[in-house]
């Protein structure tokens, strides 16, 4: 856990990781808040606000008297976030930056195939 | 969410000194709070109060709905782990355990049995044999088993060294996960415990300064690390917490920064990063008018 985010935004980070992954499937349990609590030391309502987070998004869901189940189409749902994410937090810097080291349009792309390429 | 502890315009004088000076919150049910500040803060006083250890010199404790002093039915629904706990000369860990079930409705006999094990703790050693870490881990045992609704854990591990309180942080969240109770937990180890915590208070020369949600509290500060005058330009009309300077590179505490101030930082070649919980607590507690002023 890192001390510039809530810990509870971390926790639904590392579910949807999982689910993006593929080791959460659509349609399994979730560990329990007091298993994620007490594998990542932290306080179970904490490890229940993360949970919280991806039910209210509809990422998760809960089954009565069993558990958290992931819900149908999840994966695909966070994936199209990320992507956005992506755009946002990685494309965008990554432009600015080439900007001011004078590189051009086709020079950036020419890089990103490079690296694609390796 | 019921409160377990309400506390109104508490005062407590010894002599000239206030140790505890017009306090008033509350502590809400099943949570795990901190109760954080510095060595003479008045913790320990606070603690005693709603302990009902000590009389206060002016104001209301609330403690499940009664006053807690001299009464029973509230009292043992609490369990009170001191740092500097007192035994009688001749006992051995074995009759502190043997006796804790009179005192505590909810121990809970098997879990003791396991935790000793955990602490590898001699049962039929004179306590004064013992050594400082098997002192605490009588105590953080006999805190843990007790499982009493309202729990307070004043600095319980002197002397326990990393392993030992590792042991303590994982046995208090599992079976906090499946006894729900009410903790306060008193320590100067910020670090270690502030992952464990859900709301946190701090008492700094008898006053409560900060009483909130653990969450909130660990993003409501960044520091900016710059040149002097870029950092200065940025938080010149913020609330500051902290500053340093070093030839002309500046960092700075500041309060709660939006997604827009950070891009707004990072256009101006400023770096930002957290603050822990600790390092929050630090500043806030620590700042001498003198200090800041001469900073400045």
């Amino acid at each position: 856990m890192d001390d510039s985010r809530p810990i509870f935004v971390q926790i639904a980070e590392l579910i949807e990781n999982d689910i993006i992954g593929g080791a959460l499937p659509e349609e399994t349990q979730v560990p329990s808040t007091n298993d994620f609590a007490a594998f990542h030391r932290i306080n179970p309502a904490t490890a229940g606000k993360g949970v919280n987070l991806l039910v209210d998004e509809g990422i998760l869901y809960k089954k009565r008297g069993i558990g958290m189940f992931v819900a149908e189409g999840a994966r695909s749902r966070l994936v199209a976030k990320r992507r956005d994410q992506f755009q946002n937090e990685y494309v965008r810097p990554l432009v600015t930056e080439a900007g001011k080291l004078g590189i051009t349009e086709t020079q950036l792309v020419e890089m990103i195939r490079e690296e694609g390429a390796e | 969410m019921s409160a377990v502890v309400e506390v109104s315009h508490l005062t407590k004088n010894f002599r000239s000194v206030t140790a505890v000076d017009d306090v008033s919150f509350t502590v809400e049910e099943n949570m795990i709070y901190g109760l954080l500040g510095r060595n003479g803060a008045g913790k320990t006083t606070l603690m005693q109060l709603l302990t009902g250890q000590d009389f206060a010199t002016r104001g209301d404790i609330r403690v499940f709905g009664e006053n807690p002093v001299e009464n029973a039915p509230v009292l043992q629904l609490v369990s009170f782990i001191k740092e500097s706990q007192k035994y009688p000369d001749d006992f051995k860990p074995k009759h502190v355990l043997k006796s804790a079930p009179w005192f505590f409705p909810f121990w809970d006999a098997d879990f003791a049995e396991r935790l000793i094990d955990d602490f590898r703790l001699p049962l039929n050693r004179r306590i004064k044999k013992l050594s400082r870490g098997q002192l605490s881990s009588i105590g953080v045992i006999v805190g843990l088993a007790s499982r009493a609704p309202l729990t307070f854990f004043d600095e319980p591990y002197l002397g326990l060294d990393a392993v030992a309180r590792q042991i303590f942080y994982d046995r208090l969240l599992e079976d906090y996960g499946e006894h729900p109770r009410t903790v306060i937990l008193s320590t100067h180890l910020i670090d270690e415990v502030s992952n464990l915590l859900e709301h946190v208070l701090v008492i700094d020369e008898g006053k409560i300064i900060v009483d909130q949600d653990a969450d909130t509290l660990r993003g409501s500060a960044t520091t900016v690390v710059g040149t002097r005058t870029a950092v200065d330009a940025f938080v010149a009309d913020r609330e500051v917490l902290h500053r340093d300077y070093v030839g002309g590179l500046a960092s700075v505490t500041v309060g709660r920064l939006g997604q827009a101030e950070r891009l707004e930082a990072a256009d101006a070649g400023l770096e930002l990063s957290p603050v822990s919980l600790q390092q929050l607590i630090v500043r806030k507690t620590n700042v001498s008018q003198k200090e800041f002023e001469q900073s400045a």
